[in-house]
């Protein structure tokens, strides 16, 4: 795999063996709550979260099926609303922003990783990866084509640009899913069970390839996952259980 | 971004071939249909040689007498009542009167050769403008004088002589009356009732009393006016002569109906007359009703797309749920979608003009109707591509819009609320 030099390097324990001053909050979650209403059921998936996650961390969600982990991932990334509680990114409220607001936010601030990988099946590779230039203007078509060839090659894909991802193994989609993620040059990875559907070797290897995107590029992670040996790998781990944070 | 639609635009289409099938045979099929009738209704009421000057001319073909006992008449008008009281019109230009054309014996060799024959005054010509392949019309002179010459189509030249040049000066028999040739003219179809025959002759030689005194006949007339901005003076100085006409027998008869119609307004005169009592030529209503019938016929398409395109872009909630995660606007899918729908309904637009040829040259060539040549109206094609467009734009606009109004997690989700 062709992993580039660190860019920037926020933070990086191992590397330094010494504590840094406190990194500046990316994303401060305020008393979060989220409840499924239906005509005669109230479910709450999140009871009153508050978190915090500091620029350049790479932290893990963990807990069983059902306890709230993807729809937090899903209000960190603007995905969801919260039905009350305040989601701040880079300190900045983002309840009064509008529907184009948040999409330009998602665009530029955040790379977003699925279980289930979520490509455009009828797109090649490169052009998957180029999605999220698309909604931005100012990024030429030359360009584009540039950075989407860029972030493939970080992921060891430089090779398959124009393959389909149903030509592809699980392990490759999840990598072209972690470029078009990178594509945008994001500061924050929002990966949702990345390795769930992939064996332990594939699994490792996306996860060595995201842990080195936090050690040597300095991007923020969250990632969502069910495996402890993984989790252990990132630098804090954040466990729920029934809708509440328990660690 | 254009080209990325289009490339996801083409792939859904492949990807769906049964649907996309479905949707480009609606769309293609209503366009086929819709510009080969308008294609006939064109060839019959559109503004066509010899008859090209339609906006500067008013038909009177038909005679409408009320009886007092209930009953109705309809025919054609006497070629007294059509000199008596049309001819001196002081509005318009020129007035022709010409009889209905009847199907007349002639004889080749031993074989008969039935032909249309029409008897015109010398004005006929000068209205419409037919084209000669060869020699001239009858003079005022030849029609005063009776005498015994005859225009004739291309086709029976054709037929009679064998050939269609050099026939200028010689003679065909028909009905056992010999007439010279003066002229030989392209053939014009037989929809156009006004014009259209084999053989043209003076209306002096018709069989016809023209002197006798009665309003029913075989004759018709042609008024035309000096600029199309006069018609409806015309038209109002033909009302107040048709007013001064006497009834043939004011105890029997009610009323006259008698109007100078422009072309489809003569047709939608009868036509309407079960709602109108030719009290107007109920052209608004025979619009209202076609309108209503190309409306509805063009509805049936756009409802079977609205159909597939809902349950096609449900299919792609999660691709829009990705594409929401990444930074698209609900404004940036809409676009997307209504450019895919776009696409969709050019290809079948264009396959529609491509079937609406073929059927046309199909009908032109099974001669159904004689002389028949119907061409595709480009006008009524870029009419057509529109309004199926714009149902094709509508159609995808309500599930794309529906679509980029959810929550990103729930499009992600398969669009389930």
């Amino acid at each position: 795999m062709n992993f580039t030099t660190a860019q920037s390097n926020l933070f990086d324990p191992a590397a330094t063996g010494v504590a840094v001053a406190p990194a500046p909050a990316m994303i401060k979650l305020t008393d979060i709550e989220k409840v499924y209403q239906t005509k005669t059921i109230e479910t709450v998936a999140l009871n009153r979260v508050n978190l915090t996650i500091n620029k350049g961390e790479f932290v893990s969600i963990m807990g069983p099926s059902g306890c709230g982990k993807s729809t937090l991932l899903s209000i960190i990334g603007l995905l969801d609303e919260p039905s009350s509680g305040q989601v701040e990114i880079a300190g900045r409220p983002v309840t009064s922003y509008s529907d184009k607001e948040l999409a330009g936010l998602r665009n530029q601030k955040i790379g977003f990783v699925f279980q289930s990988y979520h490509l455009i099946n009828d797109l090649s590779v490169l052009d998957n990866v180029e999605l999220p230039l698309l909604y931005r203007r100012s990024v030429s078509g030359q360009e584009r084509r540039q950075r989407a060839h860029a972030a493939l090659d970080k992921v060891g894909l430089s090779a398959r640009t124009s393959h389909f991802p149903s030509q592809l193994s699980g392990g490759q989609r999840q990598r072209v899913a972690i470029a078009r993620a990178l594509a945008g040059n994001p500061e924050l990875i929002l990966a949702d069970e990345p390795t769930g559907n992939l064996d332990s070797v594939m699994g490792e290897e996306i996860m060595d390839l995201l842990l080195h995107l936090n050690r040597h590029e300095g991007v923020t992670i969250v990632m969502v996952t069910h495996d402890e040996h993984q989790a252990q790998k990132t630098e804090r781990v954040i466990r729920f259980f029934d809708g509440s944070q328990v660690s | 971004m254009l080209l990325s639609y289009l490339k996801i635009a083409w792939k859904v289409l492949l990807r769906r071939k049964f649907f996309t099938f479905i949707s480009l045979f609606g769309i293609s099929f209503t366009l086929m249909v819709l510009l080969v009738v308008v294609a006939l209704f064109d060839h019959t009421v559109g503004a066509h040689a010899p008859e090209s000057r339609l906006d500067r001319m008013t038909f009177v073909q038909l005679l409408h007498i009320k009886y007092k006992n209930g009953g109705n008449q309809n025919s054609p008008l006497s070629y007294y009542l059509l000199d008596t009281y049309v001819r001196p019109l002081r509005t318009p230009e020129k007035v022709t009167i010409y009889s209905n054309f009847h199907s007349t014996p002639s004889y080749v060799g031993n074989s008969r050769l039935d032909l249309d024959l029409k008897y015109t005054d010398e004005v006929f010509w000068q209205i419409l403008d037919f084209t000669f392949r060869e020699g001239k019309p009858y003079t005022p002179a030849e029609v005063k004088s009776a005498a015994r010459v005859a225009v004739i189509n291309q086709s029976t030249a054709r037929k009679y002589f064998g050939t269609d040049t050099g026939v200028v000066g010689r003679t065909i028999e028909i009905n056992q009356t010999n007439y010279r040739v003066l002229g030989v003219v392209d053939n014009v179809p037989a929809m156009r009732l006004s014009s259209y025959a084999d053989v043209w002759v003076p209306i002096t030689t018709s069989p016809d009393d023209l002197r006798r005194v009665q309003l029913t006949g075989d004759f018709s007339a042609i008024i035309m006016a000096k600029t199309a901005g006069d018609v409806p003076a015309m038209q109002a100085e033909f009302d107040q002569m048709a007013r001064r006409v006497p009834l043939d027998d004011p105890k029997g008869m009610e009323r006259l109906d008698l109007h100078a119609d422009q072309l489809l307004a003569s047709y939608s005169r009868q036509l309407m007359n079960p709602l109108t009592d030719y009290a107007s030529d109920g052209l608004t209503i025979l619009y209202a009703i076609l309108s209503g019938i190309a409306l509805l016929f063009m509805l049936l398409p756009a409802l079977n797309l609205v159909n597939i395109n809902v349950s096609r872009i449900m299919d792609r909630s999660s691709e829009i749920g990705v594409r929401k995660a990444f930074g698209a606007t609900g404004g940036t899918l809409i676009g997307q979608f209504l450019v895919e729908n776009i696409f969709l309904t050019a290809i079948g637009g264009l396959l529609g003009l491509l079937l609406a040829y073929v059927a046309l040259q199909l009908i032109d060539g099974a001669q159904i109707l004689a002389y028949a040549h119907f061409e595709l109206n480009w006008r009524i094609f870029g009419w057509a591509l529109l309004a199926t467009l714009f149902f094709g734009v509508l159609s995808g606009v309500y599930p794309a819009f529906k679509m980029s109004r959810l929550q990103p997690v729930q499009a992600l989700k398969g669009g389930s609320k």
